[in-house]
């Protein structure tokens, strides 16, 4: 349904184009054509909402506690790169606390010189810096450890969001504070009720981690830290702390509940990974994808993300017979390292059966592997960390089904 | 007089304007990190007073956990959180506290933060104590006369406390430079 919407519109654009935009109009009974007169819209607002014919929305699992648990971006009706944050994924323990930035403090303590509490008005004081960046849980995509995957691409791969952040380099209130001899973790924690905590290497802390405020133009929404949270480029969203209201910094790590029991992987042997930050380079076809139907054979723009924690996507490749041959896509510019990066291919549907998939490759010279590759190494109960080569498989009717 | 008046002015600033070049924000005092709630650390930093038994702990998990966790921590809306050592290296691994959690700090912690899940932090720390060494016991990690304090917790041996490795990836990944 939707797709037919989207090639109904294209022609109608196209044919709008053709005569001056003059036709348009029409669509919209909005202005005046051939006599007839037309309506007054809406009034003006004081905050923007879409327009009523969009239906694109995060998509949640049900769960015994409607305080817990994920949403989905809905990357199937995504276009460009940026995510709104009104579809921002989300991924919350205890619910989305109510704060009032007035009364918020960041508190800075442990192994320094000067243990600090700071209000946001002073934190916005502070010089501050803007990047776009790519945040994925963990977890995402961790139902394609399974035989039998996710349907579509909003619930296999939509725990990723890309965003422009703003806020205070990590590395500058921790020399304001002055760190101590022998300091080498910070352990960051949230005021959401059960106050999550994780701990950052003091490394990584001092080179390019944002106390972030900003998102997309305005202040975070309450669902993603309002009003203070952790951007680390290219680390799993859990470790992004938000609600962030105490850095405590240590000579160890504090072996929290969610980076011990949860967001480790475990390996065939028994072993455990701890501390797997980076989210290695991945992609996926959103266009078309696991749900949709094609109206029928003909040309289409085949489109989709790739994103790497590594830094830049370099290069992403398409098949369309399963992956005995690959062409490469057009990639958007510019290509921002850690960023959501849409790519796009003309392909021609000729109404047979085909086996799709996107294969990325970043700056640092990963290509993306494939599930098999993945299981192998890994085995399929490692559960988070997933970032498989993901197959639609396409059917001589236009039907686009999950493999 | 003077003099007397300059270090009153220097403590007034240690107080007040704290940071090194920005001069924002004010020193955090000991009430206001206490105040946060504790944070503890696998050498049992953090751990504050108090001790609990693992009877004391049997009281407090029927009246608070079972209702989510199950009578014997067999699981319900909650996790299981006990049961599957040995599981870990086969086809269904059954991660627990006691099959999978390195450290019994970690257990203290997380409780006392985030449990009972639609009350944290009510607990009070002898009662987390308790809590944590009936889960341990009922783990067969302590014996059941065992108490749980500040110094007795960080030095229970979880047995899957050397069950975790570093990050080796990129581990899957194909290196264009190294194909064949």
């Amino acid at each position: 349904m939707r797709i037919s919407g989207r090639s109904s519109r294209r022609r109608m654009l196209g044919f709008g184009a053709a005569l001056g935009g003059g036709l348009l109009a029409s669509a919209t009974e909005s202005r005046a054509v051939d006599g007839v007169p037309g309506q007054l819209g809406i009034p003006l607002g004081p905050y923007g909402e879409r327009s009523p014919f969009e239906k694109a929305v995060r998509w949640r699992r049900d769960t015994k506690t409607p305080e817990t648990g994920s949403s989905f971006t809905p990357l199937q009706d995504s276009v460009g790169a940026i995510t709104p944050s009104s579809l921002h994924y989300e991924r919350h323990h205890t619910g989305i606390p109510t704060i009032d930035p007035a009364g918020h403090r960041l508190v800075i303590h442990g192994m320094v010189d000067r243990p600090l509490s700071l209000t946001m008005a002073e934190i916005r004081r502070l010089p501050s810096v803007s990047r776009t960046l790519v945040l994925e849980c963990g977890g995402n995509s961790g139902s394609e450890w399974a035989v039998k995957t996710a349907p579509d691409v909003q619930r296999s791969h939509g725990l990723v969001s890309c965003s422009e952040w703003t806020g205070v380099p990590l590395s500058l209130v921790l020399k304001e504070v002055g760190i101590q001899r022998g300091a080498s973790w910070v352990i960051a924690e949230g005021a959401d009720a059960c106050r999550m905590a994780r701990s950052i290497p003091l490394a990584k802390a001092l080179d390019n981690i944002l106390l972030a405020y900003g998102q997309n133009g305005e202040a975070l929404r309450p669902a993603q830290g309002y009003p203070l949270r952790l951007i680390i480029p290219g680390w799993e969203g859990n470790a992004c702390v938000k609600w962030l209201h105490r850095l405590k910094v240590t000579d160890q790590p504090y072996m929290t509940r969610d980076e011990t029991s949860k967001y480790s992987d475990l390996m065939p042997d028994g072993k455990a990974r701890i501390f797997t930050f980076q989210m290695e380079a991945k992609s996926v076809i959103t266009f078309p994808s696991g749900g949709q139907t094609l109206s029928g054979p003909g040309l289409y723009e085949l489109t989709g993300l790739a994103w790497s924690g590594r830094g830049r996507i370099e290069r992403v490749e398409i098949t369309t017979d399963g992956g005995r041959t690959w062409v490469d896509a057009q990639l958007q510019e510019p290509r921002l390292p850690i960023a959501l990066t849409r790519f796009r291919l003309p392909w021609r549907f000729e109404g047979r059966e085909e086996l799709i998939a996107s294969r990325a490759t970043d700056e640092s010279g990963y290509v993306q592997p494939s599930r098999e590759a993945l299981i192998e190494v890994r085995g399929t109960n490692s559960g988070y960390h997933y970032n498989g080569i993901k197959l639609w498989r396409v059917q001589a009717d236009g039907t686009v089904t999950n493999v | 007089m003077f003099r007397l008046a300059l270090i009153i002015l220097a403590g007034a600033g240690a107080l007040s304007a704290q940071s090194a070049k920005y001069g924002v924000g004010r020193a955090a005092t000991a009430d206001q990190v206490r105040g946060l709630g504790a944070s503890v650390a696998p050498d049992g930093g953090g751990l504050p007073e108090g001790s609990g038994t693992v009877a004391a702990g049997l009281e407090v998990f029927a009246s608070r956990c079972a209702k989510c966790h199950g009578e014997k921590a067999e699981g319900n809306i909650g996790p299981a959180l006990a049961g599957g050592q040995g599981t870990l290296a086969t086809a269904k691994p059954f991660k627990t506290v006691g099959s999978f959690w390195p450290q019994a700090t970690t257990v203290w912690d997380y409780v006392n933060r985030a449990m009972p899940f639609n009350q944290p932090g009510l607990l009070k720390p002898p009662e987390v104590y308790a809590v944590v060494a009936y889960i341990l016991n009922l783990n067969g990690i302590i014996g059941k006369d065992q108490i749980m304090d500040a110094k007795t917790l960080p030095k229970v041996k979880m047995p899957n406390r050397d069950g975790f490795v570093a990050d080796p990836r990129p581990d899957v990944g194909v290196k264009p430079a190294a194909k064949k």
